[in-house]
C-alpha cells in the first residue's frame, strides 16, 4: 500500500499511457510529465504568493490579504484575474519584438530545469548524465531574457535594472557552480539522480545527507546565499529595487506579460530550491530511516516549501544591499569560500580516517569562515561610500 | 541526416546571418544568441551532452552577455532610425562571413578525413572527457588555465589602475 | 562573528510571526469597514454649508459674497447670486445663493473657505466614503448635498461649534443692543425734539454706539 502511495503518479503515468498503442507510449509519457510539471509549478506559485505575502504580513504585524475568501486563501485567484483582464501596454519607442519575446524565453528556460529534477523515487522527466550542467545552462540563459526586457523596454530603469540583474546573475553563478562542485567531486557523478541516491543511505537510521558533513554544509550556506543572489530575492532584490528604479527590468511590462516574469521569478526559485535539495538535502529521501514510509515526493515537496519559507523569512528580515556591498560579498567573501571548501571536499575524499577527515574538515570550515568574517568582512568595507564622478 | 537536423541546421544559419545582417547590434547580439543555442542543440542531436550544456553555459550565458555588455558600454543606446532592417553594409559582412567560413572549411577539409566512415558513433560522455583531461591533455588544460590567470590578473591591474585616479 | 546579525534579526522578525498569533496587541491594524475608529475632533475632508433651524433653505448662512469662491486656490467653488433677497439670521435681509456647487474631485481641503468666511457659512466635514461610480456628476456637490444643519455640526466638531455658536449669539447680541440704543435714541430724539432745538440728536447718539464699538 505505502509502496503505491509512493510510486503513485509513475503508476498514474503507466496507466495512462497503457491505453495507447506501444509507438506513441514514449513521446505521450513525456508530454504528460511536461503538463504535469506546468501544472504543479504554477499552483506551488500561487501559494507561495499568499504564503509570501501573509507571512510577511504577520512579521510585521500586519494581517495579510484576509479580504477574498476565507482567511484570503483565494487572494491568487484575484491576483490572476486581475493580471488576465489588464491592459497590455507596450511601450510606444519599445522593441515590440524583443519585448515580446523576453518573458517567453524567461518562462521556457525556467521550466526547462525541471526536466532533470528527481522529484519523488523513480519521478524524473530525463535522466541525463550531466544534468547539474543542464540545470545551470538553463539558469543561465534567463540572464539573457532579463536583459532582452531591460533593454527593449528604452526605458531608463528598465535598463538599469538590466544591467543591476545580469551584472549580479554572474558575479553570483561563479559562487553557485563552485558550491556544488564539491557534491559532484564526492559523488563522482553530474546526474542529479545519482547525487540523490547517493543520500539515499543510512548511519544508525540517520540519512547521509550532504548537508551533514562538513563540506556540505558549507557548500549549502554558500549555495543558499549564491541561490538568493540569482534568484533576485532580498536583499539581493537590487534589480527590481522598487525605491530606486521603480521595478527594475519589468517596469514598462503590464498585464499578462507582467505576470509572466513574476511566474518565472517565482518558478524560478522553486526551480533553484528543488536543485538544492536534491543537492545538500538527499532530495526525496527522508532524514531518518523510520521515515521512510512517507512517499517520497511529499518529502521532496515539503523540502522545497521550506526552502521558500526561509526565503520568505530572509525577506522579511533583511534590508537591501547596496550594489558594492553586493559585489563586496560575492568576490571577497562567497568565492573565496566555496574555493576554499573544495579543499575540504578533497580533503574529504582521500582522507580515510573516519575521524581525522571530520576535525580536519571543521577546522578548515569554521576557520576559515571565522578569519574571513573578521578580516574580509571589516566594517570599513560596507561603511559610507566615497562616490566617484564620471570624467 | 534527419529532419531535426535540418531545422536546427536552419535556425542556426539563419541566427548567424540575421547576426551579419541586422542594423541594430543588440539585435545582433541576440541573432548570435540564437546562432550558439541552436549550435548547442546540433550538438546534443549529434549526443555530444556536455559539450551542448557547455556551449549554451559559456556561450548563451556568458559569452552573449558579455557582448551585450560591450555594445552598451561602448555605443549610446540610440539605435539608427531610417534605412529599414537591415544594415547598409551587408555585402561587407557577408563577405567577411563568407573569407572565415572557406578559412575554417578549408581547414577542416585538410585536417582529418572529414566524413566519418565508422557507423558507430563515439560516445563523449562527462567521464570520458574529464579523464582526457586529466591524464592526456593536462598539458594543454594547464596551459590553457595559466593564461587565463594571466588574463584575469591583467584585468585587475587595468580596473585598479583605474581607480588609483579617484576623485 | 559574522552572521550574528542576520540570525539575531532572523530571531526577531519570528518572534514577531509567531507572536502576531498570540498577542492581539501587537496588531494594530484596524480591520475598516467592520471596525471603526472614532474621528478626532480636529479631522477635515470637505467644505458643508451650515444652516439654522429646520428648513435648509430658509436658514442657510450663507450670504452668496462670493469671498471663499475667489480665495479658493483650486477654483472648486461655484456660486450663483440670487435675485431676491431674504432675512439672515439676525433679520436683516441678504442675498443668498441661488448656486452654490463643490467641485470635491478638485477641492484639496485646504480649509481656506471657511478661514476667509466672514458669516460661519462654510465649514469642514469629516464624511470621507464618499466613493461613487459617477466621476463628474457623482462627485460635483449642490446646495442640497452641502447644507448640513448646526446640530450636525456640533456633533463632528463640538468645540469648535460651540465658539462659533458663542461668537455668533454674541454679534447678534450686539446688533439687538445696537437697534436697541438706536430705537431709544430715536424714542427720545422724539421725545426732545418739541423741547430742544435741532442740535440734540448729535449729542446722544454717541453714547449709544460706543459700548458696541468698545465690545469689538
Amino acid at each position: 500500500m505505502l509502496e503505491k502511495a509512493d510510486q503513485v503518479f509513475v503508476l498514474l503515468l503507466h496507466w495512462l499511457v497503457g491505453y495507447l498503442p506501444a509507438a506513441w507510449q514514449p513521446a505521450a509519457g513525456v508530454l504528460l510529465c511536461v503538463v504535469a510539471i506546468i501544472a504543479v509549478y504554477p499552483t506551488l506559485f500561487a501559494l507561495a504568493v499568499l504564503l509570501e505575502r501573509k507571512g510577511l504580513g504577520r512579521m510585521q504585524n500586519r494581517y495579510g490579504p484576509n479580504r477574498v475568501g476565507p482567511f484570503g486563501i483565494l487572494q491568487p485567484v484575484a491576483d490572476g484575474i486581475k493580471s488576465l483582464t489588464k491592459e497590455d501596454i507596450v511601450p510606444f519607442t519599445a522593441d515590440a519584438v524583443v519585448h515580446f519575446i523576453a518573458p517567453l524565453v524567461l518562462v521556457v528556460a525556467v521550466f526547462m530545469g525541471f526536466a532533470v529534477l528527481p522529484m519523488g523515487r523513480n519521478m524524473v522527466l530525463v535522466d541525463l548524465d550531466a544534468s547539474l550542467l543542464f540545470f545551470f545552462a538553463m539558469g543561465a540563459s534567463t540572464e539573457l531574457s532579463v536583459f532582452m526586457a531591460g533593454w527593449s523596454s528604452r526605458n531608463k530603469y528598465s535598463l538599469l535594472g538590466a544591467m543591476r540583474a545580469v551584472a549580479q546573475m554572474i558575479s553570483y553563478e561563479v559562487p553557485l557552480l563552485l558550491s556544488t562542485v564539491g557534491v559532484v567531486m564526492i559523488t563522482g557523478s553530474l546526474s542529479l539522480v545519482d547525487i540523490v541516491d547517493a543520500q539515499n543511505r543510512y548511519t544508525w537510521g540517520l540519512a547521509h545527507w550532504n548537508v551533514f558533513k562538513p563540506w556540505g554544509l558549507a557548500g549549502f550556506v554558500m549555495f543558499v546565499i549564491a541561490s538568493m543572489a540569482e534568484t533576485n530575492r532580498s536583499p539581493f532584490d537590487l534589480p527590481e529595487g522598487e525605491s530606486e528604479i521603480v521595478a527594475g527590468y519589468f517596469t514598462e511590462y503590464s498585464g499578462f506579460k507582467f505576470a509572466l516574469f513574476f511566474l518565472g521569478e517565482y518558478v524560478g526559485m522553486f526551480g533553484i530550491a528543488g536543485l538544492g535539495t536534491s543537492l545538500f538535502l538527499g532530495g526525496w529521501s527522508s532524514p531518518l530511516a523510520i521515515l521512510n514510509w512517507v512517499p517520497s515526493w511529499i518529502w521532496f515537496f515539503s523540502k522545497v516549501m521550506v526552502w521558500i519559507c526561509f526565503f520568505i523569512w530572509v525577506r522579511g528580515t533583511m534590508p537591501r544591499l547596496r550594489q558594492d556591498q553586493l559585489m563586496n560579498f560575492a568576490w571577497k567573501f562567497v568565492l573565496p569560500m566555496t574555493l576554499l571548501n573544495l579543499l575540504v571536499a578533497a580533503e574529504w575524499r582521500f582522507v580515510a580516517d573516519l575521524w581525522l577527515r571530520w576535525i580536519a574538515g571543521m577546522v578548515i570550515v569554521v576557520g576559515a569562515y571565522v578569519l574571513m568574517g573578521r578580516v574580509g568582512m571589516r566594517r570599513e568595507h560596507f561603511g559610507p561610500r566615497t562616490y566617484r564622478y564620471a570624467e | 541526416m534527419s529532419f531535426v537536423f535540418y531545422v536546427l541546421a536552419a535556425m542556426t544559419l539563419a541566427g548567424a546571418l540575421a547576426a551579419v545582417l541586422l542594423k541594430n547590434l543588440v539585435h545582433c547580439a541576440l541573432s548570435l544568441t540564437v546562432a550558439f543555442a541552436g549550435l548547442a542543440l546540433l550538438f546534443l542531436e549529434l549526443g555530444a551532452q556536455f559539450v551542448a550544456f557547455v556551449q549554451i553555459l559559456v556561450y548563451v550565458g556568458a559569452v552573449a552577455i558579455l557582448v551585450v555588455f560591450a555594445i552598451l558600454l561602448t555605443r549610446s543606446a540610440e539605435t539608427p532610425k531610417a534605412g529599414g532592417v537591415f544594415s547598409r553594409t551587408w555585402l561587407a559582412g557577408l563577405s567577411v562571413a563568407a573569407a572565415v567560413f572557406a578559412v575554417l572549411g578549408w581547414a577542416v577539409l585538410e585536417s582529418t578525413p572529414w566524413l566519418p566512415q565508422t557507423t558507430e558513433a563515439p560516445a563523449a560522455d562527462v567521464e570520458q572527457i574529464g579523464e582526457a583531461l586529466m591524464s592526456r591533455y593536462v598539458l594543454p588544460l594547464e596551459i590553457v588555465a595559466l593564461l587565463l590567470t594571466a588574463a584575469l590578473i591583467g584585468a585587475v591591474i587595468v580596473a585598479m589602475h583605474e581607480k588609483e585616479g579617484a576623485q | 562573528m559574522l552572521g550574528e546579525g542576520i540570525l539575531k534579526g532572523l530571531a526577531e522578525t519570528a518572534k514577531n510571526f509567531a507572536g502576531s498569533y498570540v498577542s492581539k496587541e501587537r496588531l494594530t491594524t484596524v480591520q475598516y469597514p467592520e471596525e471603526r475608529i472614532a474621528p478626532i475632533e480636529a479631522t477635515r475632508d470637505f467644505p458643508f454649508l451650515v444652516y439654522d433651524g429646520e428648513d435648509w433653505q430658509a436658514g442657510l448662512r450663507c450670504v452668496a459674497c462670493q469671498i471663499c469662491e475667489k480665495e479658493c486656490p483650486p477654483k472648486c467653488i461655484y456660486i450663483e447670486k440670487s435675485k431676491d433677497k431674504k432675512p439672515d439670521y439676525v433679520g436683516k435681509p441678504q442675498i443668498y445663493p441661488a448656486r452654490f456647487d463643490i467641485d470635491i474631485s478638485v477641492c484639496m481641503s485646504c480649509q481656506i473657505c471657511v478661514e476667509v468666511c466672514p458669516f460661519e457659512a462654510i465649514k469642514m466635514d469629516t464624511v470621507f466614503e464618499l466613493a461613487t461610480e459617477d466621476r463628474f456628476g457623482g462627485l460635483l456637490l449642490d446646495r442640497s448635498k452641502l447644507a448640513k444643519s448646526n446640530e450636525y455640526y456640533h456633533t463632528i466638531h463640538p468645540t469648535e461649534a460651540a465658539e462659533v455658536d458663542a461668537r455668533l449669539a454674541e454679534e447678534k447680541a450686539k446688533v439687538e443692543a445696537k437697534a436697541r440704543a438706536a430705537a431709544e435714541a430715536a424714542a427720545a430724539k422724539a421725545a426732545a425734539a418739541p423741547a430742544a432745538a435741532a442740535g440734540a440728536p448729535a449729542k446722544t447718539e454717541p453714547p449709544a454706539v460706543k459700548p458696541a464699538g468698545g465690545a469689538e
